[in-house]
């Protein structure tokens, strides 16, 4: 039933129909179109082996993004391009990012290799920065086990320009005047283009998953195996890709993903640019969505910190009626959110960081790139005349959902800006939260860690302390 | 074809910086792995039936309804099986399904095969297991504490060590614990079996020990060897992983491929492969040692407990070279090494890059790095003090080291890696800085070369001239990403002088080279080299006794084509005549390591052939709030003798660098209290990424290296010796922590050194450093 998905490959069209709605892109190269070209290394957008390349057109031009094939439901493919490892070159007519690759000694055993290509494949093509610090952010969502990187961040140095066609025209060739309906085997996908159809198909189906990049919906199906009956993507809603500027706070449309929130929420604090360099790999950013983060209700989101202490208001939308509440309320318990059936978050508004105001993120984790935090601190503390004039305090990884330090919100306010201040609030922490143990850290480290995270924002706010990754940065 | 790429093949191609044969096929996804190959048609997909249990009676398994599913052709069990069910390499405490008693929660109870995965997963799901659960020993400690062990405790001594270290002017001891590792492998486990006419079956599966696979595969079908066919073109990985455990998931698609008649394919996912696949082995180690007001060693004691897990395995050999690592690169004077080998109800710890000897040399660079805090001294020259060379020659087993250039090679890296200032600068700016601490480590690295187990340091070669001059080259070894294959056609085209891209690379089977050792050991291009040198020099000596025959001369090759006397052919024309005239152009080849020998009984003997060295100065910062920490610079000097290609070897060091590097930071395996593994994914379990390698990573080969023993072109083995380099990353967090307490307290820091534990470490040391100050007050 319905219009076929419709994709590029390879400079030609290609058309799916009948097919699982949540078949994922790896599986359908793989077992479908037999492009063995592209791995999977764990399913779970975790290691790289799976990246190929999405070209979207966006505002007449092309942009080119690495993503992770194995939690890519295959109807995400509409209207986009796809580029694999096979789309590039072959043996002795290799595309110049594979003969750097080869020249450099990039692979070893190879597995990974597809994977690093397409994503050195989509930093050429967006003409990204390619020094060391922008390829290792670029790169950290793929893992190798041989080389030690050393030789692919070379290839990412080595690997130019290179010439290709601009596929914008074949795009918009292929952009749907409808929505996606599929159905197959009694499991439906709807994926509408606008606002209102979304707000309409999610009164009819009250009960669907909304999908958004799917970096944490695709897991469900891949790691899970649940049979999703009915999934609602908004990733093509136009409309919800936005990022709104209200003078006073920024407004974040449902569909706008982390890599495009980075630089406008790295202009409010460089602390964004700090938390999201380190969410996800590249891959992640380049699907998952700011709002898909809060909608989720992880308690070790990343974002909901942050945001919380920043004073975001999230904005929920039911047919045609909204209603907005603080993010903090948003969380109601583990896995429940106030979010009704047929409801969806539409936006998230968030407040521009005042002048003068102490504002600090702090994402603690066993690896400093692409890991889930233990513990993730959001705090903005106003200070004037050397007193605390208001604080928001809020962690992630500290409790069943992500919450506010209540009480060590209230040992700092009205207090003195000071050493014996902070070590009150600190020791107020402990009335705040009551973290569990898990294999990421002991409930004694978190809480540790978590009265030190904000001990060390008092130091950094007075200019003493250094910070550990500027450090590293900056020894070359 | 053996593709360098470039215009490499026109120069010699020995001791050059040649690529990855594969590199081509790498980038463009053309290089088929075992689940890219075509499906055949009738395939069926297995998957497994884990138990959900660490110890436990099965007191019922039903699987009529499994059996019933849509899709399910086959559910196997022990039943089914018509040889043995056990795939063990040697100690038959293996099965490859559990029967009554369940010994770790993964472990795999049946299979199910039908038409597609998802059907033979939803399949394995309906199965009903009861248990009946019994005491689980989910530790070392514990499984030491009862008395459960894979062999009887095994002692190694030199001299009299307690006596030594009674007498000795200092003396001091210590507990560390250093984790586990899981492989992570990017190929996960996987196997395809297609039954042939009669009894034949060819089985392709990723694995590092083909010939075993074929051994066990008959043992578990009730078949003979010769029956079974197993084909390794490449793997995506291996580093240990894939030398046993590699074998269960090939005998279910054999076992199925044999009942059913139709091919079968398993792959574990991610997860499954995790759980269910041996890892390198947890230690908890004791250590003693009495020195002089130098530093300088009298003795060292120590008691290693390794996490084994519910059977044998390779453990036997794994701690074995823990014992011979325990020495590292230094004279102990006298030594008592005790090795526990603990039984416990957890998956079988198996093979991982450096075998057991990283955990030993864990325990010597901890003791000398509390030596050195306790003096006052710099521990790079408490180190250089002790090393063999400076100090001694005897290691604790009884082998005397001719060989040893650690000392060379530490002095060496200390001047580039301007080490001293370094210390001195970081000293300066630690006393400025708060919460941030600096740390510095230099460290050697010395390997001992060959299989321990002595018998298995043999290799077989098969190489094949053609009429047209071309070189089919076949080796026991297997390829997986190690840059094996390349090396040992570097040797064929250098024997017979001709361009690397005549040699043709092929698959290992067991059809071509018989009964092979697994490529581990870091013996591959050492042995396979060897021996398909020695295949090549068979061919020509039958070339040359019918040169001297039909010219007159006995033939030189050149890279100009074939000399005899003043008459110059091309290799092609030169073989195609010798072909003409009945000369054989085929040769299996063979070679032995000579002059080992190991008395396992009393620890006693030469088990190798000579010693890797090299040298690393890691330098780190720590957050002492948080424990965070980054490496921010690594200096590698490393020998590999005359290397046979440096680009490859430069790979290994770094590869093998970063490896180690992961396994004593990042890398943490959380197992519960139940005894199920919770860190089963990269989700939460945390490999390096390319932001951990430090920007300045400063890496070369020794010049001066030349392998002292006759080796394949005088090179030294590379694979696993410079994962052992990431020990300086374990001994400078440990001086980053020290710092805490001004040197004056030696930091308790467990590996791997995750923030949580460097933060536990550094608020030990503060404490310790409080109640040292108010002792002196």
């Amino acid at each position: 039933m319905g219009r076929p998905i419709r994709f590029l490959l390879d400079g030609e069209v290609r058309e799916l129909s009948d097919i699982d709605p949540t078949l994922t892109v790896l599986n359908l190269l793989r077992y479908h179109l037999r492009r063995t070209g592209t791995k999977e290394g764990c399913a779970e957008g975790d290691c790289g082996a799976c990246t190929v390349v999405l070209g979207e057109l966006e505002a007449g031009r092309v942009r080119f993004r690495a993503v992770n094939a194995c939690i890519l439901f295959a109807p995400m493919l509409d209207g986009r391009a796809l580029f694999t490892v096979e789309s590039l070159g072959r043996e002795g007519a290799l595309h110049p990012v594979q003969q750097a690759m080869v020249d450099l000694h990039g692979s070893q055993c190879g597995f990974c290799t597809p994977g690093f290509v397409m994503s050195l494949y989509a930093v050429q093509r967006e003409g990204a920065p390619t020094d060391t610090a922008s390829l290792k952010d670029a790169l950290a969502g793929n893992l190798c086990r041989c080389t030690g990187y050393g030789p692919i961040l070379a290839a990412g140095q080595a690997m130019g320009e290179a010439p290709a066609a601009d596929i914008a025209q074949a795009l918009a060739a292929i952009q749907p005047a409808e929505g996606l309906v599929l159905e197959h085997r009694g499991r439906r996908f709807f994926a509408p283009r606008s606002a209102d159809e979304l707000a309409g198909v999610l009164e009819a189906h009250p009960d669907a998953t909304v999908l958004a990049g799917g970096t944490d919906v695709g897991l469900w199906v891949t790691k899970q195996q649940r049979a999703l009956p009915t999934v609602v993507s908004l990733n093509d809603c136009a409309d919800l890709r936005y990022i709104e500027d209200l003078g006073d706070a920024l407004r974040i449309g449902a569909a706008v993903r982390y890599a495009d929130a980075h630089p406008v929420l790295a202009k409010l604090s460089p602390e964004f640019d700090g938390l999201l360099r380190r969410l996800g790999g590249l891959q992640v950013r380049n699907l998952g969505t700011v709002c898909g983060n809060l909608a989720n209700g992880s308690p070790i989101g990343d974002m909901p910190p942050a945001l919380i202490a920043a004073g975001a208001t999230l904005v929920l939308r039911k047919g045609a009626v909204r209603r907005e509440m603080p993010l903090e309320a948003f969380f109601l318990a583990y896995g429940k959110q106030d979010r009704r059936p047929g409801e969806f978050v539409e936006a998230v508004i968030v407040p521009k960081i005042a002048a003068g105001r102490i504002f600090k993120i702090a994402k603690l984790s066993k690896r400093f790139d692409q890991d889930i935090s233990a513990a993730c601190l959001g705090l903005s503390i106003g200070v004037e005349a050397g007193r605390v004039t208001d604080a928001r305090i809020a962690f992630g990884g500290m409790a069943a959902t992500p919450k506010r330090a209540t009480a060590c919100e209230g040992a700092l306010s009205g207090q003195p800006w000071t050493r014996e201040t902070v070590e009150a609030a600190v020791a107020a922490l402990a009335q705040d939260f009551t973290p569990i143990a898990d294999m990421r850290a002991s409930a004694a480290y978190r809480l540790e860690a978590a009265q030190n995270m904000i001990r060390r924002a008092y130091l950094e706010s007075g200019g003493a302390a250094r910070v550990l990754d500027a450090e590293a940065v900056a020894y070359g | 074809m053996a593709d360098s790429g470039g215009a490499t093949r026109l120069l010699p191609v020995l001791h050059a910086p040649i690529g990855h044969d594969s590199a081509p096929r790498h980038v463009s996804g053309e290089a088929l792995y075992i689940d890219d190959i075509p499906e055949p048609p009738g395939l069926l997909h297995l998957y497994v039936g884990q138990a959900a249990r660490a110890h436990a009676r099965v007191t019922r398994l039903d699987l009529t309804a499994a059996r019933a599913a849509p899709g399910v052709v086959a559910v196997l069990t022990p039943a089914d099986v018509p040889g043995k069910n056990d795939i063990s390499p040697f100690a038959g405490d293996d099965p490859l399904f559990a029967t009554d008693e369940v010994k770790f929660l993964g472990q795999a109870l049946f299979c199910v095969a039908a038409e597609t995965l998802p059907k033979a997963r939803a399949a394995a799901a309906l199965a009903i297991v009861e248990y009946e659960d019994l005491p689980p020993l989910l530790t070392a400690d514990a499984a030491v504490a009862a008395g459960s062990f894979i062999e009887p405790t095994q002692t190694m001594r030199l001299g009299d060590a307690r006596a030594a270290i009674a007498a000795a002017p200092h003396s001091l001891s210590g507990h560390l614990q250093v984790g586990g590792q899981e492989h992570f492998y990017l190929e996960g486990q996987v196997a395809l079996a297609v039954p042939g006419e009669g009894r034949d079956l060819h089985v392709w599966t990723s694995t590092q020990h083909p010939t075993e696979t074929q051994h066990i595969l008959a043992r578990v079908l009730g078949c003979a060897d010769v029956d079974v066919t197993v084909e390794v073109r490449r793997m995506g990985g291996g580093f240990g992983g894939k030398e046993t455990q590699s074998v269960q998931w090939a005998a279910m698609a054999a076992l199925t491929a044999k009942l059913t008649r139709r091919p079968a394919k398993i792959r574990l996912d991610r997860d499954d492969d995790m759980v269910m696949t041996g890892k390198r082995h947890d230690f908890e180690i004791d250590w003693r040692v009495g020195f002089d007001g130098d530093g300088k060693l009298k003795g060292a004691a120590f008691e290693f407990a390794s996490r084994c897990g519910f059977s044998a395995d390779l453990s036997h050999a794994i701690n074995d070279r823990a014992m011979f690592h325990a020495d590292n690169a230094y004279a102990l004077q006298t030594a008592e090494i005790v090795s526990h080998r603990a039984r416990t109800h957890t998956v079988s710890n198996t093979a991982f890059r450096g075998f057991g000897g990283p955990q030993g040399m864990m325990a010597i660079e901890r003791a000398l790095d509390a030596v050195a805090l306790s003096l006052g001294k710099d521990p790079l020259d408490v180190r250089l003090a002790n090393l063999y060379g400076v100090s001694g020659d005897l290691t604790p087993y009884g082998q005397t080291v001719t060989d040893a250039v650690a000392r060379e090679i530490m002095t060496e890296l200390e001047a580039s890696s301007d080490y001293r200032a370094r210390r001195a600068a970081i000293a300066k700016w630690n006393a400025a800085n708060g919460h941030l601490k600096r740390g510095i480590s230099l460290t050697p690295v010395k390997f001992g070369i060959s299989f321990t187990t002595t018998y298995l340091n043999q290799a077989g070669a098969l190489v094949h001239v053609y009429t047209d001059g071309s070189i089919h080259l076949n080796h026991g070894g297997t390829e997986m990403g190690q840059g094996l294959n390349i090396k040992v056609a570097q040797v064929a085209a250098d024997a017979f002088q001709v361009p690397l891209d005549a040699v043709k690379i092929t698959s290992t089977r067991t059809d071509k080279v018989p009964n092979t050792s697994a490529t581990a050991a870091s013996s591959g291009s050492d042995l396979n080299g060897m021996a398909a040198l020695n295949a090549c020099e068979q061919i020509k000596a039958r070339l040359s006794a019918w040169s001297i025959e039909n010219y007159g001369h006995s033939p030189v090759f050149t890279r100009d084509g074939v000399r005899m006397g003043a008459e110059l052919l091309s290799f092609r024309d030169f073989v195609h005549e010798a072909y003409v005239a009945r000369v054989s152009l085929s040769a299996a080849g063979f070679y032995k390591t000579p002059d080992i020998h190991y008395d396992r009984i009393h620890h006693k003997g030469r088990p190798f052939y000579y010693f890797a060295y090299g040298a690393a100065c890691s330098e780190v910062v720590i957050d002492t709030l948080t424990g965070e920490n980054k490496v921010v610079r690594v200096d590698i000097l490393h020998d590999v003798g005359r290397s046979l290609n440096p680009a490859i070897d430069l790979g290994q060091i770094e590869g093998g660098f970063i490896q180690g590097m992961g396994w004593l930071t990042t890398e943490e395996l959380v197992f519960n209290d139940a005894g199920a593994l919770r860190t089963h994914a990269p989700s939460t379990y945390k490999i390096p990424t390319a932001g951990d390698r430090p920007d300045v990573f400063n890496m070369a080969i020794w010049q001066p290296g030349e392998n002292r023993e006759n080796t394949i072109h005088r090179s030294k083995a590379v694979g696993e010796p410079p994962l052992m380099l990431a020990i300086s990353v374990f001994s400078a967090l440990t001086d980053a922590v020290a710092s805490v307490g001004g040197h004056k307290v030696m930091p308790n820091l467990d590996a791997p050194a995750t923030p949580e534990r460097i933060l536990a470490a550094c608020n030990d040391v503060r404490r310790q450093s409080a109640l040292l100050g108010s002792a002196h007050a």
